[in-house]
């Protein structure tokens, strides 16, 4: 496999196009092509997405409760989120309200599951582009971290493991859960199970403020002028705040989409239609949502882009007017003052992912401390019936959004699914456009260009 | 020499991998057993050279390939192959690769509907033809493994426990195959059992079971015998691991759903609890999907395609 010779086009055909398959260390499943032009330089790059299962379809029919344990199987990474987005859809389907110990103990499981997701993405799959020197491709990875600093494997493999074991030791499954049900949660928390998460959830606050430290020693300071560009372009933002004072929430929150001048609209997770469209490419399964509401239609041209905001980590942030958690709160005053707001470098998503590492480790000790956390009413009945619901939270990768209605017999009859990942396919797009029309000059590839080009990728974490 | 591994996802969730990351020290003790020299989740694993983009897809020789996820498309059917033909012993990693898995379900519906539906009728979709450059065709329907490679070993499991797969990871580092006990959920399972009779119908779950929850597992009464529609008895042994804990679900006092598969390789999960219901006699009419209980184990034509009318 030798990465692609100066200059030469295969024989015959004008146009040479640099393929990378599979794109690595995602979570998904993605081709990269990069159309050439006759000098040789990037004339246009398509992050493809090669397959698709079809959920939206094969939940017709099924009984509406049964939906959020089928739906945590679209994404091994982030169930969790699934799971409750989908519960919340169902509740409003069938006109039910969960009781205030289920909201908090299904924000508690969200939020921890935020924490190992974030370790895995920092540590596991974009660290090696920053921890090891650049280099041969074969040692870019975890395992060769694990050999050449097994002390700090060491401890985020165990960070992420026990962010797990939490998750398992309380409700049974961390992967696929089932415990978050329509109308609250399948068991209480115990006194004796709060106190040990307790335990834990020290050592994950004292480890979140461990990684931003390490990063701010040993990975930012690599986000050089070329690197802050890589990627790097300019959109719009969507994310969940809080309805009373505009702080980040992962949960029950509503909606904002943010220009890219700053200015934002705020909209109930069920008017999500007003504000969303989906366009459809020939050449990828996945759609590319777009801002509908600013009436400008949609385009990824570099150029003049329409209808593009992103999400995740970094979309958060920008559209957060702050952080309820006094450490979090801190960096995100240091990173405003540093990167202005909205932030747009591609490369800022690493940083901001970390800060929201802190936050979730102090709103999981939060929830915790909240006296009704263990109160034993943890379900209200559902009646199936006719209905419609649309549940939002946030997902590692951004904003998720499933959306049911129910027949008669509260089976779903109609599903539509937003999920993180997909709101970041046109932002994808255009960041490995920009990324590849800046470093591909001449018919000039190596390897470690076109890991420049996937490091565009990997920063959304798709 | 350590022993050579490569993983492939094909189309499944990741789920699996991630289990693999739950064995947690295993992990990191495993590394100085094997070598892995292909896995796209983790590695910089490439098909082929920038310029080479083709049919051909290059994957590294080595002796065990794990396969997750089930077969949707044609590159997935040809990187199955692909693996078979570059591994010594192919491992159906999880039930998505031994029984379809989730992504099974969408064999009730043909592509043509559910593009319908995804490209031209969903609520904030701007209606278009379906995607048809690049991407590699679907196939009629979604594959378990053995549908279209020989394989070799099975781990069940929606993902598998941690301590199934490193269990099976030290046989296969031996030399050998991994075992799967045939025994069901039931039998790892401490709830509670009085006997046949007291139940007359299946109810759905949509209040929770009743139990203390200060008390242990084995005070609560069976969840099938409290009329909820609990598929343990049919259902492969295996996910409450080696500690002595109870089924996954049970522990979060909720219903086993058949993540693990059949008992038997071969068993119709649906099939055999309709016939295990039926001779408790345990009506079943009310219950509205019962297809449902197929959702784990629904590749090798065992679910049914359904005529539908279009979604609205
Ligand atoms: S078996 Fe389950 S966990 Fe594994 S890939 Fe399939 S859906 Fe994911
Ligand atoms: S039916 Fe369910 S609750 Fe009852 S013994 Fe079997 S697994 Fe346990
Ligand atoms: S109880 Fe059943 S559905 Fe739950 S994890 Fe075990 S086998 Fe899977």
């Amino acid at each position: 496999m030798n990465p692609g010779s100066a200059g030469t086009a295969p024989n015959g055909t004008s146009a040479r196009e640099i393929v990378i398959q599979p794109v690595t260390r995602i979570e998904g499943h993605a081709r990269i092509g990069i159309r050439l032009d006759e000098n040789g330089n990037a004339a246009e790059a398509r992050v493809h997405i090669m397959s698709m299962r079809g959920f939206e379809k094969f939940l017709e029919g099924r009984p509406a409760e049964e939906v959020p344990g089928i739906v945590t199987r679209i994404c091994g990474v982030c169930p969790w989120h699934h799971h409750l987005a989908s519960n919340i859809a169902v509740e409003g389907c069938f006109g039910v309200q969960p009781p205030p110990a289920a909201v908090l103990l299904r924000e508690l499981t969200l939020v921890q599951a935020h924490i190992s997701d974030k370790v895995l993405h920092f540590f596991f799959l974009a660290g090696p582009d920053f921890l090891l020197e650049p280099g041969d491709r074969s040692v870019r990875n975890i395992m060769w971290i694990a050999r050449k600093s097994p002390e700090l494997a060491e401890k985020v493999i165990r960070m992420r493991y026990n962010g797990h074991m939490m998750l398992e030791k309380f409700a049974g499954r961390s992967i696929h859960p089932e415990a978050i049900v329509p109308g609250g949660f399948s068991k209480p928390m115990t006194a004796r199970e709060r106190d040990e998460m307790r335990v834990g959830a020290r050592e994950q606050l004292d480890f979140a403020r461990y990684a931003l430290d390490f990063a701010k020693e040993r990975v930012f300071p690599k986000f050089d002028p070329a690197t802050m560009e890589l990627g790097r372009i300019t959109t719009g933002f969507l994310g969940m705040v809080d309805p009373e004072d505009g702080s980040l929430r992962l949960t029950d929150g509503v909606l904002r989409l943010m220009r890219p001048g700053g200015s934002f609209h705020e909209f109930s997770q069920r008017e999500y239609t007003d504000f969303i469209g989906e366009h459809v490419e020939p050449w990828s399964y996945a759609k590319f949502p777009y801002a509908r509401g600013w009436g400008d239609g949609f385009s990824m041209d570099l150029e003049n882009p329409c209808g593009i905001y992103r999400t995740n980590s970094l979309a958060r942030l920008n559209v957060a007017d702050s952080i309820g958690t006094p450490l979090a709160q801190a960096e995100l005053s240091e990173f405003r003052s540093l990167f202005g707001r909205p932030a747009q470098s591609t490369m800022l998503y690493h940083w901001a992912r970390l800060i929201e590492l802190l936050y979730a480790c102090e709103r999981v000790i939060e929830l915790l401390d909240h006296p009704d956390i263990t109160d034993q009413r943890i379900r209200s009945e559902v009646t199936p019936r006719a209905g419609r619901g649309v549940g939002c939270v946030e997902a590692p990768r951004g904003t998720l959004i499933h959306d049911y209605s129910t027949d008669e017999n509260g089976c779903i009859s109609r599903a539509n699914l937003i999920v993180g990942t997909t709101h970041n396919q046109a932002p994808i797009n255009m960041s490995v456009n920009r990324a590849a029309r800046d470093l591909i000059k001449d018919g000039r590839v190596d390897d470690e260009l076109l890991n420049r080009i996937e490091m565009a990728v990997r920063a959304y974490d798709p | 020499m350590p022993v050579t591994i490569a993983a492939e996802v094909l189309s499944g969730c990741t789920g699996c991998e991630i289990a693999l990351l739950n064995t947690g020290d295993g992990f990191l003790k495993l590394l100085d057993r094997i070598e892995i020299v292909h896995m796209p989740l983790l590695m910089d694993s490439k098909y082929f050279g920038p310029d080479e983009g083709s049919e051909e897809i290059d994957i590294p020789r080595s002796d065990i390939g794990f396969i997750s996820g089930s077969i949707r498309n044609r590159e997935q059917l040809l990187l199955a192959r692909t693996m078979r033909e570059r591994c010594g012993v192919i491992v159906a990693f999880g039930t998505c690769a031994a029984y379809g898995g989730i992504p099974a379900l969408i064999n009730l519906f043909d592509n043509k509907d559910l593009f319908r539906r995804y490209y031209r009728t969903a609520e904030a979709t701007d209606s278009a033809s379906s995607p048809c450059e690049v991407v590699p065709p679907l196939l009629d329907r979604t594959f378990a493994l053995d549908e279209k490679i020989e394989v070799d070993a099975f781990i069940p499991g929606c993902p598998p426990h941690p301590d199934s797969i490193a269990d099976a990871l030290d046989r296969l580092i031996e030399g050998r195959l991994p075992e799967t006990p045939v025994q069901s959920v039931c039998d790892a399972c401490p709830a509670k059992r009085e006997g046949k009779g007291t139940v007359q119908k299946i109810k759905r779950f949509l209040k929770n079971a009743r139990y203390q929850p200060e008390k242990p597992l084995g005070e609560m009464r069976c969840l099938l015998e409290q009329g909820l529609l609990c598929i343990g008895p049919v259902t492969q042994a295996g996910c409450s691991g080696k500690s002595g804990c109870a089924p996954r679900c049970i522990q979060a006092r909720v219903p086993c759903r058949g993540c693990y598969g059949p008992v038997r390789r071969g068993g119709n999960q649906l099939l055999d609890m309709l016939n295990a219901l039926a001779s408790n006699g345990i009506d079943t009419k009310n219950l509205p999907d019962r297809l449902s209980m197929l959702r784990f184990s629904g590749a090798h034509s065992m679910l049914p395609r359904q005529v539908r009318k279009p979604s609205s």
